[in-house]
């Protein structure tokens, strides 16, 4: 523990007002609860949203995994972890089934998730609305009458124009057939994790200063057409690691003639299935 | 393997702070800087810290622009990281100006006002010539200091507002207590006291220049600097179990109030309009860009267009803001390459199809 900070920094009074905000959250899934988002010793826009839902949430039994791009030693991942080992002196893992809260960016880990665990994503916009009307007063009413036309349109424009939807991350869902929401800018790859998941889903943006949520079993569902139906990305190769074939790959250059190879991006499960492998 | 090599790691993250920490304090032959010399030497940048820092205090301010390396950004970032773990102990009186003890007061539209012009210590007027002497140690500027003939010169505003030509400032009648920003969200539309609090510990050069491209035309509101004063006033809490006022302390401040192009109609006589600007310390560039920006942001109010960005409050609220700017320009060095490898997938992916396409169609020419 730091000398002179709270248990997890956050004062007592603004976590309780945070998770008054997850719990409104909670109840309205995929609602967008504005909160009053303090300023982290991070900056914003490296996942003060998430570090203080997480702050809110965690307790000295938890144990914390963080990860960015699917792995763990990131830079970023590292200085989070390090920032709630020291703050809160909680156990720390890499392994997705160990960890009781689970932050991230860009990525929902490949191993399935159980009840009981929580995912805390950092969220850089949270509206999904928000390359299409950049006005908060008018996205706010568009979900209050759950108007989602331009969202539609666009997705329509993109098959016009494209021949494909050419959105690939943060892919627009609607939660609980009702809310339009970002899922952060995880790869479309992920969206279908987020359906119908035993795990409970936050969403924090810190400099936006919003929190949303996907509780446990909600219908989640990635926006498509009848004719488009939505899919996700798929792979001619395999991880040059452990073989993945069902898993997200990141490319990786190996040489300055055009070499590369393929790797999981989920560093974890990688590892985990080289180590059964072997 | 190669890959490894692209992850960091904690090694790496702690080497990378040592070193900063090296380059922070430069070549050990040279003495170090103490933060009595940052506070008095460079007392504007403490000055511009604090204020949009949200925090007045000297020490604190003058150990963020050094720890910063003189990185103002950096340094209001640090102080309002810092600021964010204070507990709230009280709520301030609202501050007196009319009752400033005043060492700068002028006013650019009356020759002469009662208190009189003070010019006092300004940049104004000063050629901007290298002073060459300075870079050696200099003698001890010695100046004397005349005696103001009001140390509390009444508000040169107040006297058109005597006589009723310019709008009065009133009190908000929808805000039971002043909003604060640092505890709540931004909601629109906001309040003119939110408005104000946000452009407080707004970005100065932001505000410069959107206060700028009013004069330049977009959203113009016929500016004059009623007036513009720098002094110390006090601080006074009310605790609610003493019942009565209690100064605890005083603060430098700068106040600007511009008088603006009149508004009127037939059932109301026309008035000048108003804008705001008030800073920690010294800081007369800031307060005044302020005030332009403040009284652009009125025209819904006083029932002009808004058209220009300067009027626009989501726009200026949302990114005056130099911390949240800052981190999230910044964020962009962060790793990416998940989302980036969707996005070369999709480009592939499309670039196939066409090339597809393109060779079904020549086909089809040939044939």
């Amino acid at each position: 523990m730091t000398a002179g900070y709270n248990f997890a920094y956050l004062d007592e009074q603004t976590k309780r007002m945070i998770r008054r905000a997850i719990l409104k959250a909670v109840a309205i899934p995929g609602y967008q609860v504005p909160f009053g988002s303090r300023e982290m010793p991070l900056p914003y826009g490296w996942g003060t949203g998430g570090i203080q839902v997480t702050a809110s949430i965690i307790g000295s039994d938890d144990v914390l995994k963080v990860i960015d791009q699917g792995a763990d030693d990131t830079t970023n991942a590292i200085s989070i972890r390090r920032f709630f080992a020291k703050t809160a002196g909680v156990a720390t893992t890499t392994r997705t089934a160990d960890a009781t809260i689970i932050q991230t960016r860009h990525r929902i880990p490949e191993t399935p998730l159980r009840a009981g665990q929580i995912v805390v994503f950092q969220v850089p916009i949270p509206e999904p609305l928000r390359w299409l009307e950049p006005r908060e007063s008018e996205t706010r009413q568009m979900h209050a009458y759950a108007d989602y036309a331009i969202m539609h349109v666009k997705l329509y424009e993109d098959i016009a124009r494209y021949g494909h939807i050419a959105t690939t991350y943060d892919y627009p869902v609607i939660v609980n057939e009702r809310y339009l929401m970002r899922p952060s800018p995880i790869p479309k790859f992920d969206n279908p994790k987020l359906d119908m998941n035993p795990a409970l889903m936050l969403f924090g943006a810190g400099r936006e200063k919003r929190i949303y949520a996907v509780p446990p079993y909600t219908i989640v569902k990635s926006l498509d057409f009848e004719d488009h139906p939505f899919s996700i990305e798929t792979w001619d190769t395999s991880c040059a690691l452990c073989g993945a074939t069902n898993a997200f790959l990141d490319e990786v250059i190996t040489d300055d003639h055009g070499g590369k190879m393929f790797v999981c991006s989920d560093s974890d499960h990688c590892a985990e299935r080289k180590e059964k492998a072997a | 393997m190669a890959y490894v090599a692209v992850k960091g790691g904690e090694k790496a993250i702690d080497a990378a702070h040592r070193l900063l920490a090296k380059e922070r304090r430069g070549d050990p032959a040279v003495p170090e800087l103490s933060l009595d010399q940052i506070s008095q030497q460079l007392s504007l940048s403490v000055d511009r810290v604090m204020t949009e820092g949200s925090i007045y205090d000297r020490e604190l301010a003058a150990l963020a622009i050094k720890q910063a390396r003189g990185d103002l950004v950096e340094a209001i970032f640090l102080l309002r990281a810092y600021r964010a773990t204070l507990p709230r102990l009280a709520e301030s009186k609202p501050i007196e100006t009319n009752r400033m003890r005043a060492r700068r007061r002028i006013s650019a539209i009356f020759k002469d006002v009662p208190g009189g012009q003070v010019l006092g210590g300004t940049f104004d007027y000063t050629h901007r010539l290298l002073d060459f002497t300075l870079a050696a140690p200099s003698v001890f500027p010695d100046a004397e200091i005349a005696e103001p003939s009001d140390t509390m010169p009444p508000h040169v505003l107040a006297i058109l507002g005597d006589e009723g030509l310019i709008q009065p400032e009133r009190r908000d009648e929808n805000l039971q207590n002043p909003p604060d920003l640092t505890r709540e969200p931004l909601e629109f539309p906001a309040a003119r006291a939110t408005r104000l609090q946000n452009l407080a510990r707004g970005d100065e050069g932001f505000l410069l220049s959107l206060g700028y491209s009013t004069q330049r035309g977009y959203g113009r509101n016929h500016p004059f600097a009623g007036e513009i004063r720098i002094g110390e006033v006090e601080v006074v809490i009310e605790p609610e179990e003493l019942g009565f006022p209690v100064v605890i302390g005083e603060i430098t401040v700068t106040e600007c109030e511009t008088v603006n192009q009149f508004s009127g109609s037939k059932s109301e006589p026309a008035q000048f309009t108003r804008g705001y600007g008030l800073t920690f310390g010294e800081a007369e560039r800031k307060a005044m860009a302020m005030a332009l920006v403040d009284r652009a942001l009125r025209a819904t109010e006083l029932g002009e267009d808004v058209s220009a960005p300067a009027q626009d409050e989501e726009f200026v609220l949302y990114h005056s803001d130099n911390v949240e700017a800052s981190g999230f320009v910044q964020h962009l060095k962060l790793p990416h390459y998940v989302d980036f490898q969707s996005e070369l997938n999709i480009v592939r992916k499309i670039r196939g199809d066409e090339q597809v396409a393109d060779e079904a169609l020549a086909e089809g020419i040939l044939a």
